[in-house]
């Protein structure tokens, strides 16, 4: 069965790529332009991983994914922040919010790739 | 002539007796050995010669009377005058030398009482001697703290234990002037100055907590504790203050060191922070936008990497590239115009031993009333970084919000080390799961309030002041809930403070002043001696003598008087626009012509800065019920309430002066012998008033009237006595 992966940033150029290479994964995708419109998707389309953004309009990644995990539903929904913030505390407070993990832009597509691989074979 | 000596007559008159009676009985003696011829001759003898007899008798008591005489004066009335002069010698300052008289004892000992005299007199002299040589050179110390003080480039403020300032320089004068709410009116004047509250300025809790913070430290023993913190003042400046303790001379060793007061060293940092904000802000955005970009690109030019992107996709990724390539030069352009400031100014933050920020949260937090705070799993030897202030105030901010919102009546602190920082924990049990998890989240983005006081800072600001983040979570196994605040650490370093420097080498020489003994009076102001209140003595000129008609101040002056000493330098000279026309026929009076108050501010600006210079002192003024009732009409106006303690120097002079006819001024500053330049100016009025006020205090103490009350009881009557005329 194809995985649906959600995609939530605000920002047109780095969703062109990310959803070229999801789909190029092989993954159904699903793309959020800021936080509130993340959480609805999740609840509707029920994905099985996230890629997030942290700075987005209306609802940081780090509200969404606190949401997400208040959530007995998602309680295993995997997560990826992406995030242009790189200080040590933000990559602290993100994974204590949560997070599966978490990448600091710029970030090699391969690796992300690979991540999100990994992540769904766990999850599977 | 010589006095009447008792003791001598008494003598005469006893021998005289003993002879009579010897005389008496020598004859009864032989009168009864003899026959009757024998008696008879005798009778006949002596008989005719009795008087001859009686003569001899008391011319021989005569002799008797001069030889006991000069016995008396010679053993008994020469070493009581020796005992009588010696009582005045020792009694007053009397320097002559005693004449030596009477027997040898009695003059050996005046010539003793002499040298004992010289001897005292020598001693006198070295004692002056010395004492003006330590006056000297305390006056010299004096000087030099003075100029000392003078050339530095910081502000200094020294105060005592209630925030009266006891010592500023110059350089904080200015600095205060440029917080005065009213710089133009008053020249900071209001705020600055000789026993005034640094309060004025700083907020009293701030102060108190970086004092609190000291004395934590000095009773640890360190040798040179000092706090920082940087405070926002009415005006809103950012003042950055660092503070020393003055601490108390150790009498005995061992004893512990008590603070008596502080030294506050102050630089307005408001331009400074400005530009560190604005760099900051720049430098943030330059390095988030350009990590977003640099990522948006660096997926493009994967994407592109696969060789079989189709042509559309791959143009759209050409796109992307382009945009943002531009998008980075065009921000790097800007940096360069923005000119970035070279100064670097960080938040300051203070060493705190971990454990003591947790005792202090505890101690607040508890203050605030209705929540119990525990200290659970605290590493003691964690040194953290921090800006305690403001992370107490997040934190009590954080406990009283739960209470209200969440129902919580206990709250745990956690501290613990996490990777590379500091962990500090607000935790609690929940009472309802859903609701915390619903109500905390973006409490950071708030406002923070607690205790009824309002801040403008939120949570968020207090964190990236430390450079630390925070969060709520929920902790999987225990289902405990919490706040975590990520804080940097400090290397441990007060142990090397207190061992690495000698205790009591650090305290500079150059303070031995009496300047910290004045505290704050406990008395109400009314039993309060004049002799140690604080007075604003102050004169209006007005357009004319009806203020409640339309009559208006043109001209507010004022000079203080602080611990009996009149402080010329400090005082307050304002002329006053009254938007009304001058009365020609008034300005010979006052000399204040209409060009001269054009322009000049107007009165709802000079009474509020009057108001603020005339804090907590008692207002003098001559015949002060005019002027004051110059204040009260424009209470309404200006929303300042006059309601300090009022003297007046006419009933004071009538007080002392009861039959004196005139009680004017002119007639008093006469009486007195007081030579004041400019007068009919109202600073000049102010300095008679104020220099008349100062005579008249030890005058009034002469009468009894010592205190506040006792002169205002005595000034009633008075004003009665006089009304009845």
């Amino acid at each position: 069965m194809t995985k649906t992966v959600l995609i939530a940033d605000d920002e047109p150029n780095i969703l062109i790529s990310l959803e070229y290479l999801m789909k190029r994964e092989g993954y159904r995708v699903v793309v959020a332009h800021d936080g509130q419109e993340a959480c609805e998707l999740i609840e509707r389309e029920h994905p099985d991983l996230v890629l997030l953004d942290v700075m987005m309009p209306k609802k940081t990644g780090f509200d969404v994914c606190h949401e997400i995990r208040a959530n007995e539903t998602f309680k295993a929904l995997p997560i990826v922040l992406l995030t242009a913030k790189g200080r040590d505390t933000d990559v602290a407070k993100g994974l204590a919010m949560g997070a599966n993990d978490y990448m600091t832009k710029p970030f090699s597509t391969k690796e992300l790739a690979q991540k999100v691989r990994d992540l769904l074979g766990a999850q599977a | 002539m010589r006095r009447f000596d008792k003791r001598v007559a008494l003598g005469v008159a006893l021998i005289g007796l003993i002879g009579l009676v010897w005389l008496g009985a020598t004859g009864g003696l032989i009168w009864s050995t003899l026959d009757d011829a024998g008696r008879a001759i005798l009778k006949n003898t002596l008989g005719e010669r009795i008087m001859l007899l009686l003569l001899m008798w008391a011319v021989s008591l005569i002799a008797v009377g001069s030889a006991l005489r000069f016995l008396v004066s010679y053993f008994m009335t020469a070493p009581a005058r020796l005992a009588e002069e010696a009582q005045v010698l020792l009694g007053t300052d009397v320097k002559r030398q005693l004449v030596p008289t009477g027997s040898i004892e009695n003059r050996r000992l005046a010539d003793l009482f002499n040298q004992l005299v010289q001897q005292r007199e020598a001693l006198r002299d070295e004692m002056d001697t010395r004492v003006q040589e330590a006056a000297r050179n305390t006056e010299q110390e004096k000087n030099r703290l003075a100029a000392l003080m003078s050339e530095l480039t910081k502000s200094v403020v020294v105060c005592n234990l209630d925030g009266r300032i006891l010592l500023y320089n110059n350089r904080a004068r200015m600095q205060f002037r440029a917080l005065s709410q009213a710089p133009g009116v008053a020249g900071g004047g209001e705020l600055i100055g000789l026993g005034r509250s640094v309060y004025g300025v700083f907020d009293r809790k701030l102060v108190m907590h970086a004092l609190e913070n000291i004395q934590h430290r000095l009773q640890r023993g360190a040798s040179a504790p000092s706090a920082q913190f940087i405070t926002t003042t009415q005006t809103g400046q950012l003042l950055r203050a660092q503070m020393a303790p003055v601490r108390s001379v150790q009498t005995t060793a061992g004893e512990p060191v008590q603070m008596t007061g502080f030294v506050l060293m102050l630089d307005n940092i408001t331009r400074e922070f400005e530009a560190q904000s604005r760099q900051d802000h720049i430098l943030h955005t330059l390095t988030e936008r350009s990590r977003a970009a640099l990522g948006n690109m660096q997926a493009a030019l994967d994407i592109l990497e696969y060789p079989d992107v189709e042509p559309d996709m791959r143009e759209r990724l050409l796109t992307v590239l382009r945009e943002e390539t531009e998008g980075l030069g065009t921000r790097l352009r800007e940096l360069k115009s923005s000119a970035l400031d070279s100064t670097v100014l960080r938040w300051p933050l203070e060493d705190m031993l971990g454990a003591d920020l947790v005792a202090a949260a505890i101690r607040r937090i508890e203050a605030l009333g209705g929540l119990a705070v525990v200290a659970t799993e605290v590493d003691d030897s964690l040194w953290l970084k921090v800006e305690s202030f403001s992370l107490l105030q997040a934190l009590s901010y954080l406990a009283e919000r739960l209470r209200q919102e969440c129902v919580i009546n206990t709250v745990q602190l956690r501290l613990s080390m996490g990777t590379g920082r500091a962990q500090l924990d607000l935790c609690w049990t929940p009472s309802a799961a859903k609701l915390t998890d619903k109500v905390v989240p973006g409490w950071e983005h708030d406002p923070m309030r607690s205790g009824g006081e309002d801040t403008s800072l939120t949570i968020q600001d207090v964190v990236e002041r430390h450079g630390g983040a925070f969060w709520f979570e929920r902790e999987a196994e225990t289902g405990t809930v919490f706040f975590r605040f990520l804080l940097p650490l400090a290397a441990p370093q007060e142990q090397l403070e207190t061992s690495s420097v000698v205790r009591n080498e650090s305290r500079p020489e150059y303070y031995d002043f009496d300047l910290f003994q004045a505290s704050a009076q406990s008395r109400s102001l009314e039993d309060s001696k004049l002799s140690e209140l604080s007075f604003t003595v102050f004169d209006t000129e007005t357009t004319g003598l009806d203020p409640a008609n339309g009559d208006e101040i043109i001209q507010i002056a004022a000079v203080r008087i602080v611990n009996g000493k009149l402080l010329r330098h400090e005082n307050f000279d304002q002329l006053v626009d009254p938007k009304r026309n001058i009365p020609a026929i008034t300005i010979p009076i006052h000399g204040i012509t209409p060009e001269m108050v054009r322009g000049q501010p107007t009165i709802d600006k000079v009474l509020p800065a009057f108001h603020q210079f005339a804090q907590d002192t008692v207002l003098v003024a001559h015949n002060a019920a005019f002027d004051m009732r110059c204040l009260q009409v424009k209470e309404k106006v200006t929303g300042m309430v006059f309601d300090h303690p009022v003297m007046d120097t006419l009933l004071l002079s009538a007080v002392v002066h009861p039959n004196q006819e005139s009680h004017r001024l002119e007639a008093i500053t006469e009486r007195f012998n007081i030579n004041i330049l400019g007068r009919h100016t109202a600073l000049g009025d102010a300095m008679a008033t104020a220099e008349v006020f100062m005579r008249l205090i030890p005058l009034l103490a002469e009468m009894g009237i010592h205190t506040l009350g006792q002169a205002r009881e005595a000034a009633q009557k008075t004003y009665y006595a006089r009304l009845k005329y």
